[in-house]
This record gives structure tokens, sequence and C-alpha cells, in this order.
């Protein structure tokens, strides 16, 4: 080669890197265009999902009251036969106090009217007096639940203008309804009912009580046995089992399980744990048993994974002092791998949280009025509630559906924010 | 830095504490030392010198069996500690790693504190009777690892927050804490800057009047400086073994004298 042509060949090579520069920066800002783009499109989606819930749900956090002072007259209830008692037609009494245009003998009118009474109200009042016999023949004030439609109608969900024939309320008790409101005796509360409460046919009075307690005794039977079961394994396939194709076999296959459709975790549960092992449907324990099945390779994976990033040079010092294979591995290992461990847990269990499919299959969508007090009374979890909630025609549990998507998704964001937590504190550098 | 100046002293009357007899060492198909015959004298420093690759760190490990923990990894051969096969069925590794301590390449102080870095080895060979003995201990062994002053206000901070130089001496504090009888260590100032080297090369010159040290180095100076016996192995042999006065100045084997000169490596 020439002089003259080595020297045009270093220019070229300077124009080539420039001309490819600009190339590779046009590139890169494409690729940081998309990026943005789908972070974008990612954030839309969860604003929509968010905001639709809130729009709908956040009325039911609000209950509709009515407040009454009531009579309770001897006449209609007597003390030798509580807890039996006309408690409805005393608080008709009250209620008709309140309306004076309404007739009281005119039945249907009557009847009418006290429909703004939701159906717990009688229950409570006789609660009321049963604890405390003493307050018949005196003059109680009492604030209740009103029903599904009025609270519709005070939320502005019921609308005014529909004819009447189609309308949930006629112009009779509507105009009863603002004679109360007007009156003061109709307010709207924070509605602790939806917590504190456990389910119910009737809207205004159905909770999310039970719900709640079903899906903790579930998930902290699920966490008894996936956290430790799931450690256990992944401790002994990462640390102890020899690897050879008995072990890979096992990999795969705890790889494949955390793929498996969580509706197929159910049909196992129900045929092995209520068909076979003859455990009752509908409780907490068999839905923590079957959740277990679902998060236990979520586990292990986890585990596996934090066990992995455990630095070798952590493994050696150990040996290198004389400490035994099961110490280095529980004493240093393990240890330093917890927050990795207890960061796929928490992801897992959030997991088993929302699961829905499997405890259909176990029966935990069954109706039940009373909050489980261990894990082995029936009930039902919140995904669960959620889907008898959605599936009821009521037009209150619409909300209340909402509602409880909106609890369901506080917790998965609570405990998603502690595994944020827990990662980003104990991260450290070797 | 260049002078090849030597610590000789007449070690060749100490008693020979490590004897390996035709060791070779496999990792799968790899054949990593063949046939390696050496005499490791007691109370001295042996230095491991030689080119990358050519199996230094693979036989360091194999005198306190750390090869174990390598599946593919196998020894043949034997390796004798007073006499003693350390390979024989009888011989555990985890005890016998309590004798053999050793010091790694990269400082790797657990992350713990300084205390709990020194008592654990102690603590899981019961060594120490009560908390008092133990903190004789650490005092101890940090003194000797020539740490002490620098930490002895700190001792419940984290060993991981020193600087490498005060790591590399807290891990050597870490083996001599179990009171091993010989020291092996990785090529311990590979991270460390000058400073913080000549602060290790003279606690080792300290330890050679308790323990037996085996170093690997990659520096030809410092194996002058700090050993009185100085291996040479290339490609898996061990080519020359001798005084370091004399493997320094006059090499045998034209491999060790091209490799030592600058001209292999
Ligand atoms: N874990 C291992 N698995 C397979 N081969 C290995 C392993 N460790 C070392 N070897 C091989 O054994 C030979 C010797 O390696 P060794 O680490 O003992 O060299 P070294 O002399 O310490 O080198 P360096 O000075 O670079 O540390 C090399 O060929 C290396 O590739
Ligand atoms: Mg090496």
């Amino acid at each position: 080669m020439t002089d003259i042509s080595s020297g045009s060949l270093l220019l070229t090579t300077t124009d080539k890197v420039r001309a490819s520069l600009a190339k590779r920066h046009r590139k890169q800002r494409i690729l940081q265009g998309f990026g943005i783009a789908a972070i974008s499109i990612a954030f839309l989606m969860l604003f929509i999902l968010l905001w639709s819930q809130i729009a709908t749900g956040y009325k039911a956090f609000m209950q509709t009251n009515i407040t009454l002072d009531i009579y309770v007259d001897p006449a209609e209830i007597n003390v030798d036969r509580l807890p039996r008692g006309d408690f409805d037609d005393v608080l008709t009494a009250a209620l008709l106090e309140k309306l004076p245009n309404v007739d009281a003998t005119d039945r249907a009118a009557v009847r009418e009217a006290s429909g703004i009474f939701s159906n717990g109200a009688q229950f409570d009042l006789r609660d009321r007096i049963v604890e405390d016999p003493s307050l018949i023949g005196q003059t109680i004030n009492m604030r209740m639940p009103v029903s599904d439609p009025y609270d519709q109608l005070y939320k502005e969900l019921l609308d005014r203008e529909t004819p009447e024939e189609l309308r949930r309320l006629n112009d009779l008790q509507i105009a009863n309804y603002d004679q109360l409101l007007d009156a003061g005796a109709i307010t709207s509360k924070l509605n602790t009912g939806l917590i504190t409460n456990a389910d119910s046919r009737f809207p205004e009075l159905a909770g999310l009580k039970g719900a709640l307690l079903g899906s903790f005794w579930a998930l902290l039977v699920c966490f008894l046995i996936a956290f430790p079961l799931g450690i256990g394994a992944a401790v002994y396939l990462e640390e102890f089992a020899p690897k050879n194709k008995i072990s890979d076999f096992i990999e795969v296959n705890i790889n494949n399980l955390a793929a498996v459709p969580s509706v197929v975790f159910g049909l196992l549960a129900l045929s092995v744990f209520i068909g076979l092992f003859g455990l009752p449907r509908s409780v907490p324990f068999v839905g923590g048993l079957t959740l277990a099945l679902m998060t236990m390779p979520t586990i292990i994976i986890a585990t596996r994974a934090a066990l992995k990033a455990v630095p070798p040079s952590i493994r050696e010092a150990a040996l290198g002092v004389g400490a035994s294979k099961q110490q280095v591995v529980f004493g240093h290992v393990v240890p330093l791998a917890m927050p990795g461990i207890l960061t796929g847990t928490i992801i897992g269990l959030a997991q088993a949280l929302g699961e829905t499919a499997p405890l259909l299959l176990i029966g935990m969508n069954a109706f039940i009025t009373s909050a489980p007090g261990s894990p082995f009374d029936s009930a039902t979890a919140l995904p669960t509630q959620i889907f008898i909630w959605a599936d009821s025609p009521e037009r209150g549990f619409v909300s209340r559906t909402s509602a409880a998507i909106l609890v369901l998704l506080t917790f998965l964001i609570m405990m998603n924010a502690i595994a944020i937590y827990l990662r980003s504190k104990f991260e450290r550098k070797w | 830095m260049d002078d090849l100046r030597t610590v000789s002293k007449d070690v060749d009357a100490n008693n020979t504490k490590i004897s390996a007899k035709n060791v070779q060492v496999y990792y799968g198909d790899t054949h990593a030392i063949k046939d390696v015959n050496v005499e490791i004298k007691e109370r001295t420093v042996t230095a491991f010198i030689g080119p990358s690759g050519c199996g230094k760190s693979t036989f360091l490990r194999s005198i306190n069996r750390m090869n174990d923990t390598i599946d593919i990894c196998r020894v043949e051969g034997d390796i004798l500690i007073d006499g003693k096969d350390i390979y024989d069925r009888d011989i555990d590794p985890v005890q016998l790693r309590a004798r053999v301590g050793m010091v790694f390449q990269k400082p790797n102080p657990f992350p713990k504190s300084i205390y709990d870095n020194i008592a654990y080895g102690p603590k899981i060979h019961g060594l120490a009777k009560s908390k008092a003995d133990m903190d004789e201990i650490v005092e101890k062994s940090l003194r000797r690892g020539a740490i002490w002053n620098e930490v002895k206000d700190r001792l419940h901070a984290p060993g991981t927050g020193l600087s490498g130089g005060q790591q590399q001496r807290l891990c050597i504090a870490r083996a001599i804490a179990t009171e091993p009888e010989v020291l092996l260590m990785d090529e311990p100032c590979s991270a460390l800057d000058p400073i913080a080297t000549s602060q290790v090369e003279e606690l080792i010159d300290q330890l050679r009047e308790n323990y037996t040290v085996v170093i690997v180095t990659h520096s030809m100076q410092q194996a002058a400086r700090v050993s009185q016996k100085t291996a040479f192995f290339h490609l898996g042999n061990l080519v020359e073994y001798g005084s370091t006065d004399d493997i320094f100045t006059n090499p045998k084997d034209p491999r060790t004298e091209s490799y030592i000169s600058g001209r292999i490596g």
C-alpha cells in the first residue's frame, strides 16, 4: 500500500465514524421514544383502571342513614317475650311521627313509607333492647342505614326524572324522603359497615369483614405452609442437591409448576383436599392449602435466585475458617438471601391474595353472613366476594363491588410497597 | 521497588510441615497440577510464583481441601501435614480448615460487625468459654492482624465499611483467630495500594514466628521481600523449588530464569 492510500483510508475512517455516529444517536432517540411511549401507555391503563373503580366505588364509602326518636312502646314490646316483639311496628310509628301527611290507617301507604328502613333496622333495635330492657317505655335516638333505593336517591344515582313506573321509588316515597331530608333526619356518614359488617343480601348492610378475615386466614395458612416448604426446597436444590439429571428434571418441573393456570390448582385441591382427604368446603384452611400450592413455586424460584446472588466469596470466607456446609448455608447464605426471599414471598402472597379461580372451585364463594373466627369456618375471600357482589342484581352492589376492588387493590399495593421497601433497605454492597 | 533484595535466613534447619507427594489435580479432563512434590518448612514463608493459569491457586487450595467444594475437581497423590495425609478417610475437611487458615485474593469480610467477623471462627469451633474469653481472642487476633489500633473504637461497626487494606488485614486477623498452624494466602495484596501492601507484608513477616505461611503472588518483589522459600510453577508443573535467594539470583531452570527476568508470564 502506498502512503497516499493509507492516508485516505485514515480520512474515510473518521468520516465513517462521524456518519455512523449520527445514525447511532438517531437510533438511540427512537429507542428512547418507544420506551417513553410504552411507559405512558402502561400508566394510562393503570389510571383508567383506578379512575373507573374510584368513580363508582367512592360512593360506597359513604352510607346514608336515617335518624329517628323511637318510643319503645311497652304495648308492642313486652319484657317477658324478648327477644320477640313488634319491633318493625315501633319503627314505623317513629317514622310516621315525622311524616304527618301519611295516613296511619292506609296500610299500603304505610308499607311504602316504611320501605325506607333497611331490613336490618328492626334487628338492630331488637339487639339494643335485648341488651338493655330498661329502654322499654323510653324514647331512644337511633341512627340506622336506609335501604338501598333511598341510598341511591341520596347519592343521586336514582334519577327523579325517570317516569314513575320505571323508578324504584314512587312519587309518594320521594316526597316522604324529601320531607325527612328537610327535617334533618337523613344524613350521610363514612360507611364503617363496609369493613365491620359481614356479607348480607341487602347492599346497605353488606360489608367485607367476612371476606377480609377469610383472606387473612387463607393467606396465613398459605404463608405457614409455602414459606418453610419453599425455602426448604430451594435451599436443598440450590445448596445440597447433587447436580444431575434428576435435579435438572425437578428444576424444570418447578418452573413449569409456576406457569400452571390457577384453575388447575383449584381442581386439584377440589379432588385431593376435599374429595380425598374429606376436608370441608368453603373454609379458608383449604383455600390456604390451595394458594400454598401456587405460591410455593414462586417462593422457590425467588429463594433460589436470592441464594445464587450471595457472592461465592462469602461462602469461601466461611468455609475457610472451618464452617461446615450446613453452617455456611444457614449461618451466612440464607440470612444474606433473606431480603430477596422475603421480597419474593410477599410478591407470591400478593398474587395469592388476588387469586380467584381456585377459591371459586373450592366453594369460597358461598353466601355467608358471619365472619370466620378460625381457618375452619366457612368464609369468602376478597376476590371471591368481589365476584359474588359483581354478580348481584341490586344497584347498591355496583358501587360496593368497586369499593371492594379498591380495598383489594389497597392491600396489594401495600404488600408490593413492603416488598420494594425491604429490597431497597437490605440492598447491600459486598 | 525494583531491587530483588531477599530476606534470607537459614530456614532449611526447620522441620517439614507440609509435604506433597506426586500430587495431581484435575478439573474434569483438565490436568491442572502435574505430579508435584514439595516439602514446605515450618515457620517459614513460602512463595508460589508463576504465570497466570499455571495452577498456583489450585495447588494452594488443595492444601486445605477447598477444592472439595468444586464438584469437578479431583485430587490424587498425598498431601501430608505433620506426617498425616489430609486426604485420609478419617480427616474431616472442616476440622482441617480450622488448622489450615486461608486468606483470599479479594478481601471478603462477612457483612457483620468487625467483632463478629473475628469471633465467628472461634465460636463455631468452641474456642471461647466465655464472653471475656472471646473478647480476648478478638483483641489478640486484631492486634496480630496489625489493625487493632484502627478499629478498637468501632468493633461493632460493619467490617464491610473498612477500606480495602483494612478489610484484608481484618481477613488475616479472622484467619488467625482460630490459631491455625498453617496460613494460606492467595494473592493477598492484589487489591491493595502500596501502603496497605507494605503493612500486610510486614504482618506476614511477623506471622512467620508462629505460623507456616504459604503465599501466592504475582509480584517478584513481594516474593523476594517476604519469603524464604520460593516455588516456581509453570503449566501445572513445579519447575523449581528452593531458597528464595537461590531462585532469584541463581535459577537453575531456564524457564524460571526467563520468568523472573520478565520474559514469560
Ligand atoms: N473451578 C475450575 N474449574 C475448571 N477449571 C479450573 C477451575 N479453576 C481453575 N481451573 C483451571 O486450572 C488451571 C489452573 O488454575 P489456577 O486458578 O490454579 O491458576 P493460577 O496459577 O492461580 O492463576 P492466576 O495467577 O491467574 O490466579 C487453569 O487452567 C484454570 O483454567
Ligand atoms: Mg490464582
